[in-house]
């Protein structure tokens, strides 16, 4: 059996990038994939700790995360769609009527 | 037997629904009256065959219950809508019924043209279906609606003309004080309900079940409490002192609703109600007291009040709660059947009376209308020598006259005189009867002088309008007019199924079949009343019935012997008397400031607590709670509000930074 570490590593590595992305990019859309780049990140860890405890409940929650990721890109798109039609842009820095 | 029963308050409730929902849509006035009279003739019908099929039966089997369905089942308390059939019920469904049928035909003619043909149909025809509820009903809570029902249909007909401030105020004032006398009728219910269930187990509050078990009530006591707290509601619906002066008023309505719904029927409610639980009524002398004192004191008083109105509907009012006073009378002197008589013939003549003054204010209206005279058309001091212009009507409303007047031979002499030989004779309030009867017989001697002064002011001497009006006073059309000859044609004959047992005495004993027909309703007092004959019932010879009934008949006949000399044969004299006693004059054309009195007493104080409760306590407490949360919280905000940035990636930031430090914690823990 394989050391789970190097798919622990291979997770973090993604995670990582996938939050650096959310912070720091503005294009909403690419914000967005690099949310489903963290829960991918999340589900490689699910599947890979499931494997090693030899427990199924890990690949159970990967199908709950799949779901979700799925209902989340049909509103966020949809978000985003009507973002768009309001502000002819998608750029986060335009996001910004609710401050004060 | 009684199957099809439920068929007679669903007739006009059919009519209400077509006309009130379509009635808007049709628009041809034909048929939106012809659907409304017609629901009511349906309904006629069906009442007529339940009096053919309940006589058809013994005298003692003339009661059933017909259960519809369930509706209320809540522990011990249960209601059915249920429908009681016995001869109390029928005679009042006979009347309802019948004289709607004849005021929905002369509403036709008479409505003609109005804004709101279709809701005045529509509210007439609910007005049928409640009422009739209110009389079928076999329980308390059924009868409890129909009364709210009926209400509810007077305040949106008094208030028809609801562009008009006063026919608005006086709905409102009919409302709130019929809201007063339901609040006592709700009171009577529970504490019955309470008291029966409570102390013999037996929880209900359908009628039959009530008589069947009221041997186990007491005498006076909480029974009295209860039998007040009914009278109460009966003073508010059938507009007895100290709840009457919302009835004047009333007449800012339609004149067939005042026929209909403010003289004929459901002011007689109370008296109905009275009847239909005389069984508790007759165990509280107490109440039985209250009740016939209230009632010749309102007879007495409505009638002085009567005598110097002006207005045709006014007097005709004041004549409405004066009579309606003798019914209470009789009631109170438990003389049951006699109150119930008098109802059907005060149904029949004073329907007549409010349509014929119907028909004049009408002509009088169209002849003003074309002379483009703004005078009032229903001011008698503009009226005058209607008799040769509008003869049917002169002779119909003649008749009425007569018949309330209580000139023997019309109904009403029958059904007046039975109640003054009762209040009289009966066995319940000692000395107090010789009192009792001589209110009785003052106000039938002013019912009598008012009455044909009003007769003469109308149809008699010159007319006063101006000759150019006048050619344009007309008889009414035919529609109208029938009603009124049949109407007429009952207040005369309508007294003959009642007859005094002096008078039928000497015909051969004719029995007094009104009487006996609605024996079996009043059996339990009779019963009652037998067992405690220890109160004294004397025995009164014929000689002073007959005595007393010429008594009251001179005393009628000097009424109107007055009012001809007075209003015929020298008219300078009514304005003498206003100037020799000008104060009483003031006093009774102002009905006694009673209405000031109530706007001082109850009015006022209601208004000044309701502008201290505006003022004081829900601008100054509940405004001053709610705006200082909402100020609390907005200074909060003022001060957080500088935590938002507007900027997603500042929150997604501050996201990350947190779940670091959450993290943090637990790592280096």
């Amino acid at each position: 059996m394989e050391n789970v570490n190097s798919y622990l590593i291979v997770s973090a590595i993604l995670f990582s990038i996938g939050t650096i992305g959310v912070l720091t990019r503005k294009n909403a859309i690419v914000i967005f994939m690099c949310v489903e780049l963290m829960l991918n990140a999340v589900n490689l860890t699910f599947v890979a700790l499931s494997r090693h405890l030899g427990n199924l409940d890990g690949q159970i929650f990967v199908f709950f995360v799949m779901t979700v990721a799925a209902a989340e890109a049909a509103v966020g798109l949809a978000l985003m769609i009507a973002f768009y039609n309001n502000k002819e842009s998608i750029d986060v820095e335009d996001v910004n009527i609710m401050k004060w | 037997m009684f199957d099809n029963v439920w068929l007679i308050p669903l007739f006009p409730f059919i009519g209400f629904l077509i006309n009130g929902l379509l009635g808007k849509k049709i628009k041809n006035e034909t048929v939106i009256g012809g659907i409304g009279a017609f629901a009511v003739l349906c309904s006629f019908i069906v009442s007529c065959m339940t009096i053919l099929n309940l006589l058809s039966l013994p005298g003692e089997e003339r009661v059933a219950n017909v259960k519809l369905f369930t509706w209320i089942t809540s522990g011990h308390f249960n209601a059915d809508i249920a429908f009681l059939i016995d001869p109390l019920s029928c005679v009042m469904i006979m009347i309802v019924t019948g004289v709607g049928f004849l005021i929905h035909l002369y509403s036709i003619g008479y409505m003609h043209g109005e804004e709101g043909f279709y809701r005045f149909f529509a509210y007439l025809n609910l007005f049928m279906f409640s009422m009739l509820l209110l009389v079928l009903g076999n329980n308390l809570l059924l009868m409890f609606v129909g009364w709210e029902g009926v209400g509810l249909c007077s305040y949106l007909l008094i208030g028809y003309y609801f562009h008009k401030k006063s026919a608005g105020d006086a709905g409102k004032k009919a409302f709130v004080m019929n809201r007063v006398g339901d609040f006592g009728f709700l009171l009577g219910v529970f504490t019955l309900f309470w008291y029966m269930g409570q102390n013999h187990n037996i929880w209900t509050i359908q009628f039959t079940e009530l008589a069947a078990n009221s041997h186990l009530l007491p005498t006076g006591g909480v029974v009295t409490v209860i039998t007040l707290c009914f009278f109460v509601g009966a003073t508010g619906k059938s507009a007895q002192i100290p709840l009457y002066t919302w009835l004047p008023d009333a007449m800012e309505g339609p004149t067939p609703v005042s026929a209909l719904i403010h003289a004929a029927t459901m002011v007689t409610a109370g008296v109905y109600m009275i009847g239909r639980m005389n069984y508790l009524f007759i165990r509280s002398p107490e109440t039985l007291m209250v009740i016939a004192v209230v009632g010749a004191c309102t007879a007495l008083f409505a009638a002085t009040i009567g005598t110097a109105q002006n207005d045709i509907k006014r007097v005709l009012a004041y004549s409405t709660v004066s009579q309606l006073g003798y019914m209470f009378l009789a009631m109170g002197s438990g003389a049951f059947a006699a109150g119930i008589f008098h109802l059907m013939t005060h149904a029949f003549f004073k329907a007549c009376l409010f349509l014929g003054s119907g028909a004049v204010i009408h002509s009088m209206h169209h002849a003003l209308h074309h002379a483009h005279s703004h005078d009032d058309a229903q001011d008698m001091r503009n009226m005058g020598g209607l008799r040769s212009k509008m003869p049917l009507t002169f002779l119909t409303f003649l008749l009425a006259t007569i018949a309330i007047s209580g000139i023997p031979g019309f109904s009403g002499f029958f059904s007046k005189d039975e109640i003054l030989w009762q209040a009289f004779s009966n066995p319940h309030h000692g000395q107090l009867n010789y009192l009792l009867w001589g209110m009785g017989a003052v106000a039938a001697g002013l019912t009598a002088f008012y009455m044909f002064r009003l007769v003469f002011m109308t149809f008699f001497g010159e007319c006063r309008i101006t000759p150019k009006a006048k050619d344009h006073l007309h008889e009414s059309p035919m529609v109208i007019v029938i009603p009124l000859i049949v109407l007429a044609a009952l207040s005369v004959v309508g007294g003959y199924i009642g007859l005094p047992k002096v008078i039928g005495e000497l015909f051969g004993g004719i029995p007094n079949y009104f009487e006996h027909y609605l024996e079996p309703v009043f059996r339990l007092s009779e019963e009652y009343m037998a067992q405690h004959a220890a109160l004294g019932a004397e025995h009164h010879s014929a000689t002073l019935e007959w005595g007393l009934m010429g008594l009251s008949v001179l005393i009628a006949l000097f009424g109107i012997g007055v009012a001809f000399t007075m209003y015929v044969m020298n008219t300078e004299l009514p304005k003498r008397f206003v100037a020799t006693f000008p104060a009483l004059h003031r006093a009774v054309y102002n009905k006694w400031y009673i209405d000031e009195l109530y706007d001082y007493l109850f009015v006022n104080p209601c208004k000044a607590l309701g502008r201290f409760l505006w003022k004081g306590f829900d601008v100054v407490v509940v405004d001053g709670a709610v705006n200082g949360v909402a100020n609390v919280v907005m200074a909060f905000s003022g001060v957080f509000r500088f935590l938002q940035s507007g900027y997603i990636y500042n929150y997604a930031w501050s996201m990350a930074f947190g779940v670091v430090v959450i993290l943090g914690y637990y790592v280096f823990k």
